[in-house]
């Protein structure tokens, strides 16, 4: 168990390099000039150029400049400054990591906490009028990209009905659009997963044996039913990570929540390389961390992948244990 | 066993006819049960008037996309233009269905190119296995660690705005997904008997691969490629959005909701008009990929 956690967390590390790589590449070899962003297209002098070019280390070769990018980065946490305002990267970074956290960690909640109830309630009366309506939603709600659905609740509560703030995120009240709007999306999804799920779970033969011993209909889907469905909609939980962080980064530019998403495209806009690089990489890192703690807590949850990892010692030891009240049991 | 006779009956010209009668039933049952799911027929409806009446664009509206009215600036929808017009006094409808043109395209176009390349990789990952396999999939693991949009989004920014640059930045995003799909795919089918009978017939390994496994495994493919076409449509609207992507004067749906954000407190055709023809482009695709989904494999339904 330890052994595939260690493993999992270790296989992070080729892979983030990889992220570095591609990222860093990319943007290394796009057209324009950052040099010439920063002194301005006509107002330098060639020696003004070397000297700006060196100071930023944009003279080396490619291989250089990412060799010195990652070991900046890997010891000391240094994602370089921003060409425009001079401000680390890394500094900006930390204070708006947690508000997107908070944003994405909300959406992905309040997607399990709406879509959960209303999965298995439309399972269990399948084919009813409940189900067609939660089904036909959740059809409408995968249809809408989260930065259409945040610009008409923004329009319609914001504007038009005024019941909640538009912009910002002082009290309680300006979270509630920008994290319904993140989940949108994954809610729809979830939902049709989750039923899918249950009505797949629902007609195992374990549920038929604990409806036939006479158990009540609600400990059979309480105990029985909905615990084999956690184990599917863990994993699924994990899929729907990167989609909520994407979706939370357009989200945010919409309701202007100063998190990583806004950050991300001030250096779109301006060009700015290392706010582009940075926040790119610090979101796949974010996505995989997070990824990699439901593919940990999966494991914890399924007796069946748990057992997989179990020592050798244990197992002997759990075997005897068996074996012994096996034979109690036969006495 | 039917499988075996028919890759081996492509061989022989003489038997050339028993073919299309037994390949057409077999689509034919496909359209019987896809016309039996009334999402799926729905999704099918809403996505062919939508696409007859982007590509009769010129007919179906009188005026020019770019014509700038500046008289009639912000006028709400009436019958001289159904959806208003926009900051610049353009007619809104116009502009959504030539938009419609734009991200249609860019959509098709990337769904063809990311299959495509996915498809070449994935089944070569998926039918020599092994090292090749390994290391395929690990470099995999590194692009999907990136999410898909903002690995389009870090593309788009590096490349520059246009079509031509979108259409690569999308299409890019999407292989990791195809790719998987067929390997997954490809992993299966090629345990099959006429895989082997294949094999021992001489064929190529290249032969193997286009004759006999690909042919068998286009459903799921198919599937997620009419899937990829809604998903695609939100990535683009959401890159023009943010200003990356189809830039203005071109219309484009995301980029159009853009221009109308500025004036969400005051002007709401701007913002309504756009967001319902997304969603109901994505809507159709979604709708019409379930149903295709449910038809080519009646089990995959619950």
């Amino acid at each position: 168990m330890l052994k595939y956690t260690l493993k999992r967390i270790l296989w992070m590390v080729p892979v983030m390099l990889g992220v570095i790589i591609i990222v860093f590449t990319i943007t290394f070899f796009s057209p324009g000039d950052p040099v010439m962003n920063i002194l301005g297209s006509n107002n330098y002098t060639p020696e003004s150029y070397a000297a700006k070019a060196a100071q930023l280390g944009l003279d080396k070769s490619y291989v250089e400049q990412m060799g010195t990018y990652i070991w900046n980065l890997v010891t000391k946490a240094d994602l370089g400054r921003s060409y425009l305002t001079n401000i680390p990267v890394s500094v900006e970074l930390a204070n708006r990591i947690p508000v997107t956290m908070r944003l994405s960690l909300l959406s992905i909640l309040v997607m399990m906490g709406i879509g959960l109830p209303f999965g298995i309630l439309s399972a269990l009366k399948q084919y009813s009028v409940t189900d067609f309506t939660v089904t036909a939603l959740s059809l409408v709600m995968a249809a809408m990209p989260s930065f259409v659905l945040a610009l008409l609740c923004a329009l319609f509560f914001g504007v038009v009905l005024r019941w909640l703030p538009p912009t910002g995120i002082s009290t309680w009240r300006h979270w509630i659009m920008p994290v319904f709007c993140t989940a949108g999306g994954g809610i729809a999804v979830f939902t049709r997963m989750t039923r899918t799920t249950m009505l797949d779970v629902v007609r195992q033969d374990y549920i038929r044996t604990a409806r036939a011993k006479g158990l009540n209909e609600n400990i059979v889907i309480r105990k029985h039913a909905l615990k084999n469905c956690m184990i599917p909609l863990t994993t699924l939980t994990g899929a729907f990570v990167a989609t909520i962080f994407s979706g939370s980064i357009i989200v945010e530019t919409i309701f202007n929540i100063p998190g990583m998403g806004t950050y991300l495209l001030l250096g779109i806009i301006g060009r700015d390389y290392p706010i582009i690089t940075g926040s790119i990489f610090v979101i796949s890192l974010l996505v995989c961390t997070v990824n990699l703690f439901v593919d940990i807590v999966y494991t914890l949850i399924d007796p069946r992948i748990k057992a997989q990892f179990i020592s050798p010692k244990k197992k002997a030891k759990l075997m005897d244990k068996l074996v012994q009240t096996k034979g109690a049991e036969a006495q | 066993m039917t499988a075996v006779e028919t890759s081996t009956n492509r061989t022989m010209p003489a038997d050339a006819d028993s073919e299309p009668i037994k390949k057409k039933s077999m689509l034919g049952e496909i359209a019987k049960r896809f016309t039996r799911s009334k999402a799926g027929m729905l999704g099918l409806c809403v996505v062919i008037i939508l696409v007859s009446m982007i590509l009769l664009a010129p007919v179906i509206t009188r005026y020019d996309y770019a014509f700038q009215d500046p008289a009639n600036r912000f006028a709400y929808p009436s019958p001289q233009h159904i959806m208003g017009t926009d900051n610049f006094g353009r007619d809104i409808f116009t502009r959504l269905l030539y938009g419609g043109r734009i991200s249609l395209m860019i959509s098709l176009v990337s769904v063809v190119l990311s299959n495509f390349i996915g498809i070449a990789l994935g089944s070569i990952a998926g039918y020599f296995g092994g090292w090749v396999d390994l290391t395929v999939m690990r470099l995999l693991d590194i692009l999907m660690a990136i999410p898909s949009l903002i690995l389009a989004i870090a593309i788009s920014a590096a490349l520059g705005s246009g079509t031509f640059n979108t259409i690569l930045a999308i299409s890019v995003s999407g292989i990791p997904y195809s790719m998987r799909m067929t390997r997954s795919t490809i992993l299966s089918v090629k345990t099959n008997d006429f895989v082997e009978a294949a094999r021992a017939t001489g064929s190529k390994n290249f032969r193997i691969i286009v004759k006999h496994i690909l042919p068998n495994s286009f459903a799921p493919v198919l599937v997620s490629a009419t899937l990829l076409i809604g998903t695609n449509i939100m990535s683009i609207s959401g890159l023009s959005f943010i200003g990356l992507g189809v830039q203005p004067p071109t219309p484009e749906w995301g980029s159009i909701l853009a221009a109308g954000r500025e004036f969400l407190r005051d002007f709401w055709p701007l913002i309504v008009f756009p967001s319902l023809c997304i969603f109901l482009t994505v809507f159709g695709f979604n709708l019409f990929g379930d149903g295709l989904r449910d038809a080519i494999d009646p089990r995959l339904k619950d």
